[in-house]
């Protein structure tokens, strides 16, 4: 028996353009700062667990819920779950996690929370989600990360 | 001048390195992590280097270590649902037996002061007592599921068979035996966090614990016995434990440990944010509202996330900490 998906038909979003590449991009003089576009970038395509989109095609990811910070080494991410009864809120957090402690230098702090109002158990999601001891024991399941790595995955 | 200075930087480890251990003489300590390897280090020279890697004990990661007060047995927790008894009986340290029956992580292990009690808790809600009841031989007492989350810290009061735990659900809960029926029971529960409290530690008296949480704040909680001349109320003959103390707006992200030296008085926090810092009480602290002054403050103490914080037992003001990355620090305390 398959599972049937909580959202049954999401509403599907366009994707946004490619980033532009910029004459500064280009200047190996010019220091590079990693900017809320770049983190965008990383995780815009992680597939949705459900449906054969992506987490910008759903909306679940959007620029301008990302803050980075260079200088506090700290980055932002809000993520807005399809309904606010999604069980699988906790697993996209987790693949966004993921993804970005494998993308992003290890001197950025990541903090992955459900936008704010989104979810019926936000609080309880983001705390799980904070939790990097429980994150570390997530991460030596091995059908979880397979799963991750499912989403993480570009296709 | 009060600063912290690096006397040391040791990797050993790859990955996560979780817990460090202070032997009781203070001249060995261990170390445990992501690796799923326990390492015992010890001194040459000026050097601290690797004496002894335990492996094969943990098929998961072993998120902490504990010496046995006497010195002869450590005891690791690991997210395997397993705590490993070690001991070098035979010559060198071997694993001479296993503890079994959490259900999934077990998060922390602790060593009563007798040394016959050990206690382990974990992901699955529960904190468990042992007996020590002959030569590798160990038997549950008492299962207490008290707390309605992850536990994350267990921790015995420095003379007595009063235990701490530390949980996920945002309270401390402390447990002792009642020598009627030695049935095992939930005595207090210390609630005033306003997120997961992630270790605790008691001072040298045992009359006052410290604990601190991902809401950023330490708490001094102290112990109000019956018939106390404050006039804290007291119920079934069991203490009071009150909040004296908050430590709040000293530290930017979640604190993961605290050590309380039981020589010197001083408490370390390990924090989020990378920074060890150091708290002194006041010299004109009052007993009932006590206060403590940020003394000293390390930043950049590791290039991570500090994980675990402990003062030599000894008193000497070395202090050992560990991050994400592998690294492990040696420190020392000057005034």
């Amino acid at each position: 028996m398959t599972k049937v998906a909580d959202n049954v038909n999401p509403h599907i979003y366009e994707k946004g353009s490619e980033r532009e590449i910029t004459s500064t991009d280009l200047d190996e003089d010019v220091v590079d700062e990693i900017d809320e576009r770049e983190v965008f970038d990383l995780i815009r395509n992680i597939n949705d667990p459900e449906h054969p989109l992506s987490l910008e095609e759903l909306r679940v990811i959007e620029e301008s819920n990302i803050r980075v910070d260079n200088k506090e080494n700290t980055v932002y991410v809000n993520f807005t779950p399809t309904i606010p009864h999604c069980s699988m809120a906790t697993l996209i957090g987790l693949s966004i996690r993921v993804q970005l402690l494998r993308a992003l230098p290890s001197r950025f702090k990541v903090t992955v929370r459900v936008t704010e109002g989104t979810h019926a158990s936000e609080h309880a999601v983001n705390k799980q989600l904070a939790d990097k001891e429980r994150v570390a024991a997530a991460l030596e399941n091995n059908n979880l990360v397979q799963i991750i790595n499912q989403c993480v995955a570009t296709q | 001048m009060k600063k912290l200075e690096l006397l040391q930087t040791l990797n050993g480890h790859k990955g996560i390195v979780w817990n460090v251990s202070w032997h009781p003489a203070g001249n060995i300590f261990a170390s445990c992590g992501e690796d799923k390897t326990i390492k015992l280090w010890s001194k040459e020279g000026q050097e601290w280097t690797i004496k002894t890697v335990l492996v094969d004990g943990h098929q998961r990661t072993i998120r902490e270590v504990a010496w046995s007060p006497c010195g002869n047995f450590l005891a690791s927790a690991s997210f395997d649902a397993t705590t490993a008894i070690w001991d070098k009986k035979s010559g060198q340290f071997e694993c001479n037996a296993t503890l079994e029956g959490h259900e999934n992580e077990v998060k922390s292990v602790a060593w009563s002061p007798s040394g016959q009690l050990l206690a382990t808790c974990g992901r699955d809600k529960s904190v468990w007592v042992w007996e020590v009841t002959g030569e590798d031989e160990y038997e549950c007492e008492a299962v207490l599921n008290a707390h309605n989350q992850d536990v994350k810290k267990v921790q015995w009061h420095p003379t007595m068979d009063l235990l701490a735990s530390a949980s996920y659900d945002n309270t401390v809960k402390l447990y002792k035996e009642d020598k009627v029926d030695n049935d095992w029971t939930c005595v207090a529960t210390l609630q005033s966090h306003e997120s997961t409290v992630w270790s605790l530690a008691f001072d040298k008296t045992g009359e006052r614990l410290a604990t601190c949480s991902d809401d950023r704040t330490v708490k001094i909680w102290k112990e109000y016995k019956e018939d106390n001349q404050e006039g804290v109320i007291v119920t079934d003959k069991e203490s009071t434990w009150k909040c004296v103390c908050t430590l709040s707006g000293y530290h930017s992200r979640c604190i993961y440990d605290i050590s309380w030296c039981h020589q010197t008085g001083l408490i370390a926090t390990a924090c989020g944010d990378d920074i060890i810092r150091i708290f002194q009480e006041s010299e004109d602290s009052d007993p009932n509202a006590p206060t403590f002054e940020l003394i000293c403050t390390k930043l950049d103490a590791h290039p991570q996330d500090v994980n675990c914080v402990t003062w030599n037992p000894k008193g000497n003001h070395e202090l050992i900490s560990c991050t994400d990355n592998g690294e492990i620090r040696i420190w020392k305390f000057e005034e």
